[in-house]
């Protein structure tokens, strides 16, 4: 019955000793302890977050890295398209251009060459009509050359008119 | 003024005298025969608690710290135990029993007191009166610094030096990661504020129940294990002290019902949506269960850590019992086991004293979830 008697002695030395022991206990260990920890720990959790939220920043800034690559993409894709359509309307266009340059080049050669055989033709005409008169004048003053040959011509003139 | 200013000085010498006057005296007790030995006795000696400190040699005449002895009888007395001790031994047969009981007279300082199974008694005509085994004289009012008292002083001492060097390094590198003693004790402290009283106590109150709850922790697996070692300043049975589990019992019921609120009472004397009838013998109950809580608490620790002494004791005992060194073989392997179990126990008693205590507690501040 010792074993569970409770002995007052004892009572008041654990109550008094546990009672400092508490007392010192929470005022100069348990407080910077737990104080330490506990701010670590946020430290840690707000390192945590931290790195959280930069990782969904980057995640962010990377996706929009993509976004503006591909719209830079598609816009140099659309100037190079534009580029190449231009080339090419101007290639079309410098053609159509000399073609008609050369046509009117052309035109312009054949027109002239008319001219100028036209002129000639006029010439060869001017030119054949003296040779043909100093011809016709020469025939007419072998013609008239004599007497006879003048009754005759006049006889035949005659007849022309006559059988009219 | 100058008592007033050397009271403390005075105290001291005082403390010191009783502590240190009659320290390891040896007493040549020639007389003394080897009796049969007494297993059972030797353990009860062991276990409970003891005005001297039991270093070697036979139980009588051996080497022993004495203690000093407090007294409140008419006034304080105090004088060193080694008066009881180096006194006469006087046995009484018990005239109906039959049964022999022995009790140590004081001498000097302790003359007119008797100390009898670690019990001082005043005595009456000379001699203590026995009844069914047990005196009946008076008891003074005993204050003294015990074995146990001792202990608790050692292992308070203990607590406070680990923890303030603890606190002292975090007060100095702030909050960084923990280092050498600090990184020991922080699992342990951790364990305590994390997984008792955060997840069984309201989360908006339990920081207040942290300290409490962290002491009793330490306190308790510190002299748990203080009591595994089987030499000075080690091998007293503090928590195994129902003295002790009573106390830190009692604080864990206190803590209870005071910080018990609305939610916690209605619990318990109108139980919501419980007839009229019914709560005519739930309401004992649940006064009782008050107390039963708290109270197996006290007893679970008390008998874990008797126990686990009355065992190692019991094991260690085989070989004396049968006189035999080769009965070491065998024992000193089992007591080794069981010392070794001790340890965990010693951890596991400390954080279910400790789990249960927050588990009250977290049921006393509970919010109405209705």
């Amino acid at each position: 019955m010792d074993l569970i008697k409770p002995d007052l002695g004892l009572l008041f030395w654990t109550g008094l000793v546990f009672c400092l022991l508490l007392f010192l206990l929470a005022k100069f260990a348990w407080k910077p302890i737990l104080n330490a920890v506990n701010a670590r720990g946020q430290k840690i959790q707000e390192a945590l977050d931290l790195a959280e939220k930069t990782r969904a920043e980057m995640q962010l800034l990377q996706a929009e890295n993509d976004k503006i690559i591909k719209e830079a993409r598609a816009e140099r894709d659309l100037i190079v398209k534009d580029a190449k359509e231009t080339a090419t309307k101007m290639i079309e266009d410098a053609k159509t251009k000399s073609k008609i340059e050369a046509d009117k080049i052309v035109e312009g050669a054949r027109t002239s060459i008319l001219m100028e055989k036209n002129a000639a033709i006029a010439e060869l005409k001017t030119q054949v009509a003296g040779i043909s008169l100093s011809i016709a004048e020469k025939i007419v003053r072998q013609e008239l050359s004599s007497d006879e040959k003048q009754k005759s011509l006049a006889n035949k003139l005659a007849d022309d008119v006559n059988m009219n | 003024m100058t008592f007033a200013k050397h009271l403390k000085y005075n105290i001291l010498f005082l403390f010191a005298l009783v502590f240190f006057g009659n320290i390891l005296a040896e007493k040549n007790n020639t007389k003394e025969t080897e009796k049969e030995f007494n297993v059972s006795e030797m353990i009860m000696h062991h276990i409970k608690d003891a005005h001297e400190w039991h270093l070697w040699g036979p139980e009588h005449g051996g080497t022993s710290i004495y203690l000093p002895v407090i007294l409140f009888d008419n006034g304080l007395k105090t004088f060193n135990s080694g008066n009881f001790y180096h006194g006469a031994i006087v046995e009484q047969k018990d005239s109906i029993t039959g049964e022999v009981s022995e009790y140590y007279l004081g001498k000097g300082p302790a003359a007119g007191y008797a100390l009898c199974h670690e019990e001082i008694y005043i005595l009456h005509e000379g001699k203590l009166e026995f009844k069914e085994g047990h005196p009946h004289n008076v008891q003074p009012y005993d204050f003294s610094i015990t074995k146990n008292v001792v202990s608790l002083f050692f292992g308070t001492f203990l607590v406070l030096v680990l923890m303030l060097s603890v606190a002292s390094f975090y007060k100095k590198n702030g909050a960084v990661a923990p280092k050498g003693l600090a990184k020991f004790i922080e699992p342990l402290i951790l364990l305590v504020q994390d997984e008792i009283a955060y997840t069984n106590i309201n989360h908006n109150k339990y920081k207040k129940f942290v300290p409490f709850l962290l002491t009793v922790f330490f306190f308790i697996i510190t002299n748990n294990l203080l009591g595994m070692i089987p030499l000075l300043p080690g091998g007293a049975n503090l928590t195994g002290n129902i003295t002790v589990t009573l106390f830190l019992a009692t604080l864990t019921l206190l803590i209870t019902v005071f910080s018990g609120n609305k939610n916690y009472w209605r619990h318990i004397f109108a139980t919501p949506g419980v007839p009229i009838p019914i709560l005519i013998i739930m309401v004992p109950i649940e006064i009782i269960g008050i107390f039963t809580k708290p109270i197996a608490l006290m007893i679970r620790l008390f008998a874990n850590i008797t126990a686990g002494h009355i065992i190692i004791l019991a094991l260690i005992s085989i070989i004396f019992i049968n006189k035999s060194l080769a009965w070491g073989a065998l024992s000193v392997p089992m007591a080794l086991f069981i010392s070794v179990l001790e340890l965990l126990v010693a951890f596991l008693q400390a954080y279910l004293f400790t789990m249960l205590s927050a588990l009250f507690i977290g049921a006393a501040v509970e919010e109405d979830h209705h």
